[in-house]
């Protein structure tokens, strides 16, 4: 065990001390802090930063001329000019787009020279849709007030039976704490993994690895190793948090003035659009449709924390997290301790990370959108899967006994695949210059001592 | 101080040692010799508890050998290595600890040894700022700092230049003075001569020589000595305790290599030449180690 100690100091302090590790701890929150100031601020301004489309109507039903308001990248030029000679002289007018508005409404055309971005068809589309219906309603005579109720949007409020009764249930929430809590795993299984592997294949190639186990046992140094690899993944995810926190806060307090102001100019965007829009309905009731669902918007993410089991999902994180980093890294020390040098991993790398790439990808599709299906299940409960899936399962709330269950394969797996491990690592360590196949993979790990 | 008895390796396909037994004195310097793949390293990491034996046992000071017995052993491996980027002084405390030595006595031996061997400014250097020799003799720092019993010394010499080479020589001896036993696994036979008290030969995965260096030289003699003489040149002829192998001029006179005839003594032949020519020099030839190595070898 004190041997053990020894190398776990090591192996941390190598590491810790290391001007790479330094640079990665504090670079990563600044440039991670950074990108999403970066992407909030020019989604924010999109409007004004994303070039704008130029659109000349024909509209030959008169039905839009002058209804169909600039949007935030769409500009409407109307023109009374017909069809054909609009679609002759498009080309150097100068014009993004031709939209052609037939009297019978059917056989409405966007032309352009350049292929339209993915919302622009569909913008123009709503607004179309929009304006018709409205137009439709009120020609049937139908009452103003109706209208305007008829257009105010309905609220959905999840709610879950839980042991304390029903609860707020967020799924956004629940979403992005899932999504968040498997990316860090993912990412922290492939790097820390790696290191451990690149560590063995250190000691190997450069030979000190004889001396060292003519002191301690293989599976010590193996252990010694992945133990203090972990301590430092450990150590940078604390860092990383804490640094995260304390420049997001810095940072947040100066964005938070800037985005007040951007709030209200778009508030006040929202109004004025509305005004001109539904000629029928009231300031008044644009006015407190706006306020009221930004502050269910606010309200909702609040009580969606609130309906997570934080410290259950901190526990959890902590427990895949190590348990999944000693499963996976021990394969990596075997696969280090197989070859000779980097380039060698290849033809292992694939197998091992396919399970965690699969799972992953699953997850961002799959399992989010069906927490509860059997393969979601099954993927939660394996443990080479486990650690990611059940991850994004957590938040929308798992039985506790396929908790237990996965926990419990989690720990059955982590020693049977480091057993595993370590019989291929013994001998895989004083192996040179063999071409370790499978099948010889295979050998050394039926050999006795 | 090392018994080594009937060990048996088998890797999948190959016997790495067959039925091994060999005995090592407390206090000696043994040579362990043979060709490559002859199963030295197989027996050394037996020995060192890298690997275990199929079959076999050994016993290190007359007790079973266990895990706690590698603390007073040293292992200089004939591939040598460190890590390339922790500093060397760094380096031989956390080898030293490892063999269980407490941190503050490893610091202080260690600055002994770096002092001894005109080391002093290595300390806070990394490998990969030393040369190669440099490098070794950190290694053999590292190897001996726990003060171990039984040194094992596979190819020490290799990689250090003929001044570091005979440093380390000296160090070996005066280990070996203060009572450490050491094995020594070497293809250099002139180094066995110097050194080695004991030997035994490996060869395809068995021992097939061993005992004391003058009694494995004693059994090899066979008889036979150079003449150097002057006068009429002798040549074979029936009645003559001896049978002339070669026969050639020398500076002086001849130059002849005889082998005495079996039973007869060279007292005999003396008594046989005196009255024939002027004698000058008369020498057993001894084979050397490296001629009993290949002629071994070769007949195995």
């Amino acid at each position: 065990m004190h041997k053990i100690l020894l190398i776990v100091k090591r192996e941390y302090l190598s590491r810790v001390k290391k001007k790479s590790f330094l640079v990665a701890t504090f670079l990563v929150p600044v440039l991670f802090v950074g990108m999403i100031t970066l992407v909030g601020y020019l989604t924010a301004k999109q409007g004004e930063l994303g070039d704008k489309k130029k659109v000349v109507v024909v509209d030959e039903s008169g039905r839009f001329t002058g209804k169909l308001k600039n949007a935030s990248t769409l500009l409407y030029t109307f023109t009374c000019n017909d069809i054909v000679k609009e679609k002759k002289q498009f080309i150097d007018s100068g014009y993004d787009y031709l939209l052609y508005i037939p009297a019978s409404l059917t056989g409405i055309q966007l032309l352009g020279e350049k292929k339209p971005n993915a919302f622009t068809g569909s913008n123009i589309e709503d607004a179309l849709t929009g304006i018709i219906r409205q137009q439709r309603l009120l020609e049937s005579g139908i009452d103003t007030a109706i209208l305007a109720k008829a257009q105010k949007p309905l609220v959905v409020k999840s709610l879950q039976f839980t042991e304390h009764g029903l609860k707020d249930s967020q799924s956004g929430v629940a979403f992005a704490v899932g999504m968040a809590a498997a990316f860090l795993i993912y990412m922290s299984l492939f790097i820390y993994g790696s290191q451990v592997m690149r560590g063995v294949i250190e000691e190997k190639v450069s030979r000190i690895i004889e001396v060292i186990i003519s002191s301690v046992k293989p599976f010590q140094l193996m252990m010694g190793k992945i133990i203090g690899v972990g301590m430092v993944g450990l150590t940078q995810f604390l860092l990383w948090i804490i640094l995260t926190i304390t420049i997001s806060t810095l940072g947040g307090s100066i964005l938070m003035k800037n985005s007040e102001k951007a709030q209200k100019a778009r508030m006040e965007q929202v109004r004025s659009l509305q005004k001109e829009n539904g000629a029928a309905m009231t300031v008044t009731n644009g006015d407190t449709a706006a306020a009221a669902s930004d502050d269910i918007g606010m309200s909702t993410i609040l009580s969606g924390i609130d309906s997570i089991p934080v410290t259950l999902i901190v526990c959890c994180f902590l427990f895949y997290f190590l348990f999944g980093y000693f499963l996976y890294s021990a394969v990596f020390a075997a696969v280090g301790s197989a070859v000779d040098n980097e380039t060698e991993t290849q033809q292992f790398m694939l197998p091992i990370t396919l399970p965690l790439i699969f799972t992953f990808m699953m997850s961002q599709t799959f399992i989010i959108n069906n927490p509860d299906s059997s393969l979601a299940f099954w993927l939660s409960i394996i443990p080479f899967t486990s650690p990611i899936a059940m991850m994004i399962r957590l938040p929308f709330g798992v039985p506790a006994w396929q908790l237990a269950l996965s926990m419990f394969l989690m720990i059955g797996g982590f020693i049977f695949v480091t057993w595993a491990a370590a019989r291929i690592y013994r001998v895989g360590i004083l192996m040179y210059g063999k071409k370790a196949s499978y099948k010889e993979l295979a050998k050394w790990f039926r050999y006795k001592e | 101080m090392l018994s080594i008895r009937n060990i048996v390796k088998q890797y999948a396909n190959q016997r790495a040692l067959d039925d091994v037994s060999i005995e090592i004195e407390q206090g000696t310097i043994f040579g362990l010799l043979g060709p490559n793949g002859a199963g030295k390293t197989s027996l050394i990491r037996i020995i060192n508890q890298i690997t275990a034996p199929d079959s076999g046992e050994i016993y290190f000071k007359n007790e079973k050998l266990i895990r706690n017995h590698i603390e007073h052993m040293g292992y200089l491996p004939e591939e040598r290595g460190l890590y390339k980027k922790m500093e060397i002084g760094e380096q031989i405390l956390y080898l030293a600890q490892l063999k269980g030595m407490e941190a503050g006595e490893a610091r202080r031996r260690a600055r002994k040894w770096f002092e001894k061997l005109e080391m002093q400014n290595w300390w806070n250097k990394k490998p990969e700022e030393l040369s190669k020799g440099m490098q070794q003799k950190a290694q053999f720092v590292a190897t001996v700092i726990h003060e171990p019993e039984l040194l094992i010394l596979d190819e020490p010499f290799s990689g250090f230049d003929p001044v570091n080479a005979d440093l380390i020589k000296t160090e070996i001896i005066e280990l070996n003075k203060k009572g450490a036993t050491i094995i020594f696994s070497t293809h250099r036979m002139e180094s066995v001569e110097e050194l080695c008290h004991s030997i035994a030969l490996l060869n395809l995965s068995k021992k097939i020589l061993d005992g004391k260096v003058t009694d494995i030289k004693g059994r090899y003699r066979n008889s036979t000595y150079v003449l150097e003489y002057e006068g009429a040149q002798i040549t074979n002829t029936a009645g003559a305790p001896f049978e002339i192998l070669e026969s050639a001029p020398a500076a002086q006179g001849y130059r002849a290599k005889l082998k005495i005839q079996p039973g007869g003594r060279l007292n005999d032949v003396l008594h046989y030449l005196l009255p024939l020519v002027q004698l000058s020099k008369v020498e057993e030839i001894i084979p050397t180690m490296n001629e009993i190595f290949i002629e071994t070898v070769s007949k195995n």
